[in-house]
């Protein structure tokens, strides 16, 4: 049984969270987001034309995200390029956005996003999502609301909010459950939710409570830091 | 125009509940709600609320003058890029002067710029015309590329910023709504003190007192 996490936080204390737009002046919209060490970097291009045209949907716009870890961005030098994890975790990025994006409003075109995880320290698809949900709203892209993502662990019995690398190795007892999860910011409806290790259903129930509530605090920092920009 | 404050919102933030008002662009309505679907700043204006964006790209508009480059020839007209997430059409049909279809480059060709206007917003491609006073090729002076969300802006209530520029340049200028601006004027150096003005504008769109600043940024160069 863990009585306290490594770091010293509470059961339902997230790491420090940092948000800013605009950190990439040649895209359409761009954002940082961090959790503690874990860092995103998301920018957007588009919309714009998409080629080759037998990708083009005449009935809406496609949005293509790139998620990938930089190689400095782990302890042990990850090579360069997508691998089997990063080629899944752009497809659920995509499923996780698609939800809120006005996609209808630009038949024929495609929004690319690009996240690049600059610092890797678990966690990093959720800070990805919140990135790229930042970055599209920076990018001025119609959206229905944004979305906020945070992930719940299981380490041996105890549910704990927003898992760091150490946790996430914790191996005694019943090990380390992981499950990332995104709510659209208002309505708090599910847009990503993944599991990775064992968990009951009632505890599954809890987790997600747990990161609903988390959530709600990630959408504030979203927000502020997309009012701070006067630009 | 409402003089009151604009609040930045975000996309779904709710901007009011009371009911009565209208979704204007970049809102939505939910009940009595007006929620923001683009993050930019709430403008309610008598009872219609919406959002005047803070970025993102040019959607073309019927009657917008703008500035295109020329891409492709094809056998009945020219496709443009206007700096939005499509390519304009520019038929023959809309060309004000007669046309000899075995040689179409001899009036516009790749790479030309021409100022048109949009005539036509259709769900398959967007078409423009080159009838009437001011359209049609650019032989000469400089294009910059400002991003479409502050042409506003650059041209300022009424022209007023604009036209400030213009008189102190002595350029003639051209904001198309897609954020092309073509500057011409007597000499190279009055174009780039024109195009630094204009890029000034865009910066610091949020300054108060902007005329003032771009007056007296003219006045030094």
């Amino acid at each position: 049984m863990v009585y306290k996490r490594v770091d010293g936080r509470a059961f339902d204390e997230m790491r420090e969270i940092k948000a800013e737009v605009g950190v990439v002046p040649r895209a359409f919209g761009s954002a940082r987001f961090s959790f503690g060490s874990t860092t995103a970097i998301a920018a957007v291009y588009g919309p714009r034309q998409l080629h080759p045209q037998h990708l083009q949907d005449p009935q809406k716009a496609l949005l293509r995200c790139y998620y990938d870890l930089a190689s400095f961005s782990v302890a042990e030098r990850k090579k360069p390029g997508p691998t089997r994890r990063s080629y899944e975790i752009s497809k659920v990025t995509e499923w996780a956005l698609a939800p809120v994006v006005m996609l209808e409003n630009f038949p024929n075109a495609v929004i690319d996003v690009f996240i690049i995880i600059t610092q890797a320290d678990a966690s990093t698809r959720c800070a990805g999502i919140n990135a790229a949900a930042l970055a599209l709203a920076h990018a001025g892209v119609p959206m229905k609301e944004l979305v906020s993502s945070v992930s719940v662990g299981k380490i041996d019995k105890q549910l704990v909010v927003d898992v760091c690398k150490e946790e996430e190795s914790y191996e005694e007892g019943e090990g380390a459950t992981d499950i990332p999860m995104a709510f659209l910011s208002e309505s708090g409806k599910i847009s990503l939710l993944q599991l990775d290790g064992k968990i009951s259903p009632e505890e599954l129930k809890k987790a997600i409570a747990l990161g609903k509530k988390a959530a709600k605090k990630v959408y504030q920092e979203q927000i502020k830091a997309l009012k701070k920009v006067k630009e | 125009m409402s003089e009151e404050k604009r609040k930045i919102v975000v996309p779904g933030e709710t901007i009011t509940t009371e009911p009565g008002y209208l979704p204007g662009e970049g809102t939505r309505k939910e009940g009595n709600a007006i929620i923001a679907t683009r993050f930019g700043l709430a403008d309610i204006n008598e009872k219609l609320v919406r959002v005047i964006p803070l970025s993102g790209v040019y959607m073309p508009r019927k009657g917008n003058t703008i500035i295109g480059k020329v891409i492709d020839i094809t056998f009945n007209g020219w496709l443009l890029d206007i700096n939005a997430p499509y390519l304009a059409f520019l038929p023959i049909s809309e060309c004000p002067f007669f046309i000899d279809k075995t040689d179409l480059t001899e009036y516009f060709d790749i790479g030309d710029m021409i100022i048109a206007k949009v005539a036509l917003v259709k769900h398959r491609g967007i078409d423009v015309t080159v009838k009437g006073r001011g359209l049609g090729k650019i032989k000469d002076g400089l294009i910059i590329i400002i991003n479409p969300s502050k042409v506003p802006r650059v041209i300022g209530k009424g022209g007023s910023m604009v036209n400030l520029i213009k008189n102190e340049t002595e350029c003639n200028i051209i904001v198309g709504q897609n954020g092309v601006v073509w500057i011409k004027g007597k000499s190279i150096e009055s174009e780039l003190l024109a195009a630094k003005a204009i890029r000034l504008v865009t910066e610091k769109s949020f300054i108060e007192g902007l005329t003032e600043m771009v007056q007296e940024f003219l006045n030094k160069g």
